[in-house]
């Protein structure tokens, strides 16, 4: 059986890569895919507390996740589709259109 | 799991991570995150949570990842410089995430406070109990995900169609959205 | 502990090995197998060392598949295509080939054998979610040929490789709405118990068979899974008269034999799973543990070895007689278009497979599930 801690630990590692990953790149997909990877560092710390207090919930909260996930993937790439008609790249620094 | 297991797991998990943030190509990126999600599934399945596991390989790195790499490739265009930024939001952004990382190790490091309420369930993690909580307790924000689901199929649809002008603005300047997707 | 391990690790090369044995057995019914649907001979003339036909040596077809054609592809020479990426042209057959070999770990080809005075199961991974892990490697295997086509730096491949990935995941959906109704008749995933809940008769004669329980999931598996391993009539991604080899069109050598086996494979796991969930699995009509049981009250005693062995071979002949099947339908049927096999998907399987899972869920409230 893992300690605790070990899994949270690797939950936080991951976590904060992804935030790593959101604040450094300037590619927009590359950022949302920092995003869903702190989204699963969530779901694995949840696992392992779940697992720890013997409770099914953490799981279905878990699956709400991925769910929702999904949808966010979904309709955020679907935005990321139309802003590139507009703007013809990638790069975050391009879409300044909302600063003064 | 054997502890030498978990160690390689959560080595593959780190450097696989480390990948989707480092690497210039985005498919590079997009791979190496689908390497995560996998090892993620396996440690679910190692933490007892089986059926979960096994969607988040379904779902996550089999569909949603999936949807990720066609828009990849519809966007990748090749040819143009990686995208580099300035220098101060970068130094500030790695400040800022050390100090996250630092912070959860210090909170995580800390020896274990969680208590097992009681005995494990014997089934637990299996189908029969998740659906046992999941129409049961959770039967609302069940049926709530099922029409937000249908939102963002309708919202996807709706905000990814080609506008209604498109071949008058593709005689206006010159086709090059072919050449994009298929360099 | 440790002849546990290698009893299972001899379950899972044998399956591996009956996976490949099957591909093969498909590839020589590409050319003899459609040569005789077609009236005519087939690939007939293999030329060893020049010899051939001149020292009277007969020609077999037989050598030119099986022997002549994967030599053939193994040694020509692999090339990479200019500007292409190369770790992933190198990597692309492999993330395609390992989801389906992987996944004939699960499929069940026996009952039980003792060894040693320990049962165990005939099935090289005795997992209780099997069908969730079926449908897992289903949804990785994607990423193989989207890879593949993308990896090549031609246009031709990336439309091919775009096409084969938008097909598969419109028919993971079909597969996965006829697998669901069959958990819901079964009421298990674990796909031991579903072939087992199909020993037994009705009325003395007839055998429980899956596929007079559920005959709609049987016609949605069937054509789901044929779209899924991208065969005929569903084989437009790879088509050979439009995209020449479309997403595998740059691949030559060790890769392409990889990318073909993995066609063939997949189409041999599908035959698996047809037989698994409607055909019976390893049950052969009237033979129980004891030894057989025939309609009208007469028994055979069987030994319990007996019994598996005639399991396994049962399981084989109904992989192979699906597999003719399915090659049957290969070798008629012509290709469907694009925009006629997306619509096939999307609007005919899916509403006949939702339809099909409501249809189970009120049998199954009513009459309780096969368990």
């Amino acid at each position: 059986m893992i300690s605790l801690n070990y899994m949270m630990l690797l939950s936080g590692a991951l976590f904060s890569i992804g935030v790593a990953g959101v604040l450094l790149r300037r590619n927009v997909l590359v950022m949302f895919m920092s995003i869903e990877l702190m989204l699963n560092a969530v779901n694995l710390a949840f696992v392992s507390l779940g697992n720890r207090l013997g409770t099914m919930d953490a799981q279905v909260i878990v699956f709400f996740v991925m769910t929702v996930a999904a949808a966010e993937a979904a309709v955020g790439l679907a935005i990321i589709i139309s802003i590139f008609r507009n703007r013809e790249s990638v790069n975050v620094d391009d879409f300044t259109l909302l600063k003064w | 799991m054997p502890a030498w297991l978990f160690i390689f797991f959560g080595a593959l998990a780190i450097v696989a991570a480390f990948g989707v943030i480092v690497q210039r190509n985005p498919v590079h990126c997009l791979l190496s995150l689908v390497l995560t999600l996998l090892v993620i599934a396996v440690l679910f399945i190692a933490e007892g949570a089986v059926v979960v596991g096994f969607l988040q390989a379904i779902i996550y790195a089999g569909a949603i990842m999936v949807i990720f790499l066609f828009v990849v490739w519809l966007l990748n265009i090749p040819g143009t410089p990686a995208p580099g930024g300035q220098l101060a939001p970068k130094f500030i952004g790695a400040i800022a995430a050390s100090a996250l990382g630092s912070m959860l190790f210090a909170f995580f490091s800390e020896p274990e406070a969680a208590v097992r309420a009681g005995a494990m369930a014997a089934d637990y993690g299996s189908i029969s109990s998740l659906a046992r909580v999941l129409f049961a307790d959770y039967l609302i924000a069940f049926e709530v995900t099922s029409v937000l689901l249908l939102a963002a199929m309708v919202g996807a649809v709706a905000l990814a169609r080609p506008p209604k002008n498109l071949d008058a603005k593709r005689d206006a300047e010159e086709p090059r959205r072919d050449e994009a997707a298929a360099g | 502990m440790t002849i546990d391990f290698v009893v299972y690790a001899i379950f899972a090369v044998a399956m591996l090995l009956v996976g490949l044995h099957l591909a093969l057995f498909l590839l020589y019914f590409e050319r003899k197998g459609s040569a005789l649907i077609h009236d005519r001979v087939g690939a007939n003339r293999a030329a060893i060392f020049g010899l051939g036909n001149r020292l009277g040596m007969p020609n077999l077809g037989i050598v030119n598949t099986l022997l002549a054609d994967p030599i053939k592809m193994f040694t020509k020479e692999d090339f990479v295509p200019d500007g292409a990426d190369k770790f992933l042209h190198a990597l692309a057959p492999f993330i395609a080939l390992f989801p389906v070999l992987v996944t004939f770990a699960v499929i069940p080809f026996g009952d039980t054998i003792d060894i040693a005075g320990r049962t165990y199961q005939l099935q090289a991974a005795n997992l209780n979610v099997a069908v969730l892990y079926v449908l897992a490697t289903i949804g990785v295997g994607v990423y193989g040929v989207a890879l593949g086509g993308w990896a090549s730096n031609n246009r031709w491949s990336l439309l091919g490789g775009i096409r084969a990935s938008a097909q598969m995941i419109s028919y993971e959906i079909a597969l996965g709405l006829a697998i669901i109704s069959m958990v819901m008749t079964y009421g298990t995933l674990d796909l031991q118990e579903v072939v087992r809940m199909q020993g037994g008769t009705w009325l003395g004669v007839i055998p429980r068979w899956g596929i007079l329980i559920q005959p709609l999931a049987f016609v949605l598996l069937l054509t789901a899974g044929v779209a899924e391993s991208k065969r005929v009539p569903f084989d437009l991604p790879e088509s050979e008269s439009e995209l020449i080899l479309g997403y595998f069109t740059e691949y030559s050598g060790g890769k392409q034999a990889t990318f073909m086996l993995t066609d063939l494979a997949e189409q041999a796991l599908v035959a698996m799973l047809l037989v698994t969930f409607f055909l019976g699995g390893w049950q052969l009509p009237y033979l129980y543990r004891g030894g057989f049981v025939l309609p009208g009250g007469f028994q055979i005693a069987v030994g319990g070895l007996a019994v598996s062995i005639l399991g396994i071979i049962a399981f084989l002949v109904k992989t192979v007689a699906v597999c003719g099947f399915l090659g049957l339908v290969r070798w008629t049927l012509p290709r469907f278009r694009y925009d006629q096999l997306m619509r096939l998907g999307w609007k005919g399987l899916v509403p006949l497979g939702l339809l099909n899972v409501v249809v189970t869920a009120y049998l199954v409230v009513a009459f309780g599930s096969a368990k």
